[in-house]
């Protein structure tokens, strides 16, 4: 999958075999001293949930490859920045892949219809990382059901159709106040139900 | 911010539900709200989960070599990150955790576009600037530090200093042997406040902090409440 293999560029590059087993942390770290196997790595490792995410924001598959491009090229000149940040890496990344969609989606009129809903398609990743994103896809689904429908729908239609609280509470023919305090609290209880994996450092997400 | 407690936006930021002035409002907030940064920092992490309840077509295999390729190409015309940096960002983060997180925060904007850091406010763009490379000093009296950088330009920061009020103003000094300079106003107020100076602060100079009248004066009248003796490097 990586192809970047150790070119001499004056610099001595890490090789895929070194990354691996490498923390999400640490590869960051190799970032931000311009290693570019690192950031192969990174997109080994998150590169296809950054374009699905994309994806079901944008519909379009230009504009996802934009978003994500533009997400990793925010890692890689920011990545020394980082190391005074207490979230994850992944945290970081999909959060500046979300904001980009999201920007772009709104200066695009495509977004409105709705949001797609997730689909069980099967893609062509290894064994291994299917089987722990399918763990999580879980994790966050069944979360995701235990919140009252008005508040799911509220951040669903937030963070997958890339809408604002005002757009929400127009939408939904409900007040601004209404919209925000159904954000906060569904989120708030996503977080608990999450927990560890919402704040701690292991994992994926 | 039309209605409603501001701590409750953390939601909504950390979805991007917030946009034109609503975002800058917030941001603005979030400077100086302690609790707002560490619901924003949780927040974002159970809003990155949401990107795993999506199953959709993998990426083209061609997305990898385009994104290497670009950064490859735009490596040689970024500054390169100063090694010095892991050092004043762990003792900020030591005097105020939260320091490193609005660090976190900005860096997360000021990665995400081109575009759209051409928007980013100068006055942001000079703060980070200063604070991406810089040594920091505790102040005495007062819990703060002044972070200062090898181009001499710095940063003040204050936790918790009461707000001034209407009819006053906090006002920074830089001393330097004899001569004293007003180097910029700041209101205090909860949380933890920068402000960028606007006068270099040399080796072995004192900055300082006086209350005074609104509008700010041009040599201090009040009693120093912070200070901080930035020793040579």
């Amino acid at each position: 999958m990586i192809s970047l293999r150790g070119r001499g560029r004056g610099r001595s590059q890490t090789t895929v075999r070194e990354l691996a087993h490498l923390s999400d942390e640490a590869v960051l770290a190799l970032i931000a001293r311009s290693d570019e196997q690192a950031l192969a790595e990174l997109y080994r490792r998150f590169g296809r949930l950054a374009y699905g995410l994309a994806f079901r924001i944008l519909r379009d598959d230009a504009l996802a490859q934009d978003a994500v491009q533009e997400a990793f090229l925010g890692v890689w000149r920011a990545a020394g920045r980082f190391t005074a940040e207490r979230s994850k890496p992944s945290t970081w990344l999909l959060t500046l892949v979300h904001r980009r969609a999201v920007d772009l989606v709104r200066r695009e009129e495509r977004r409105r219809t709705e949001p797609l809903p997730p689909e069980a398609e099967p893609a062509g990743a290894e064994a291994a990382d299917e089987a722990e994103l399918a763990a999580r896809r879980q994790t966050i689904r069944a979360a995701l059901r235990q919140l009252p429908p008005e508040q799911r729908e509220a951040i669903e239609l937030a963070y997958y159709g890339g809408y604002t609280q005002s757009e929400l509470a127009e939408r939904l023919g409900q007040p601004l106040g209404t919209i925000k305090s159904r954000m906060f609290t569904g989120l708030a209880r996503l977080r608990d139900a999450l927990g560890e994996d919402a704040r701690g450092q292991s994992g994926l997400v | 911010m039309d209605d409603g407690s501001p701590h409750e936006l953390s939601a909504a930021y950390a979805l991007d539900a917030l946009d034109g002035d609503d975002l800058r409002a917030y941001e603005e907030h979030l400077a100086g709200c302690d609790r707002c940064r560490e619901d924003v920092a949780s927040f974002r992490a159970a809003a990155a989960a949401l990107a795993y309840d999506v199953d959709l077509p993998s990426p083209p295999e061609t997305l990898e070599h385009r994104i290497l390729d670009a950064a490859r190409a735009e490596r040689p015309n970024v500054v390169p990150l100063p090694r010095r940096w892991a050092i004043p960002a762990a003792a900020l983060a030591a005097a105020s955790a939260a320091a490193a997180v609005v660090l976190g925060i900005w860096a997360v904007h000021l990665s995400n576009s081109l575009d759209h850091q051409r928007q980013i406010r100068k006055d942001q763009k000079g703060l980070i600037d200063v604070l991406s490379d810089c040594k920091p000093t505790p102040t005495k009296g007062g819990s703060g530090s002044v972070c200062v950088a090898p181009t001499r330009k710095a940063v003040l920061a204050v936790d918790g200093l009461e707000g001034a009020g209407k009819s006053k103003t906090y006002e920074a000094w830089v001393i330097a042997g004899k001569r004293v300079e007003p180097a910029g106003l700041f209101q205090g107020g909860a949380g933890r406040r920068y402000l960028q100076l606007t006068k270099p602060v040399p080796n072995g100079a004192t900055v300082a902090v006086t209350l005074e009248k609104r509008g700010g004066v041009s040599a201090p009248t009040g009693a120093i409440l912070l200070k901080a003796e930035v020793k040579p490097s």
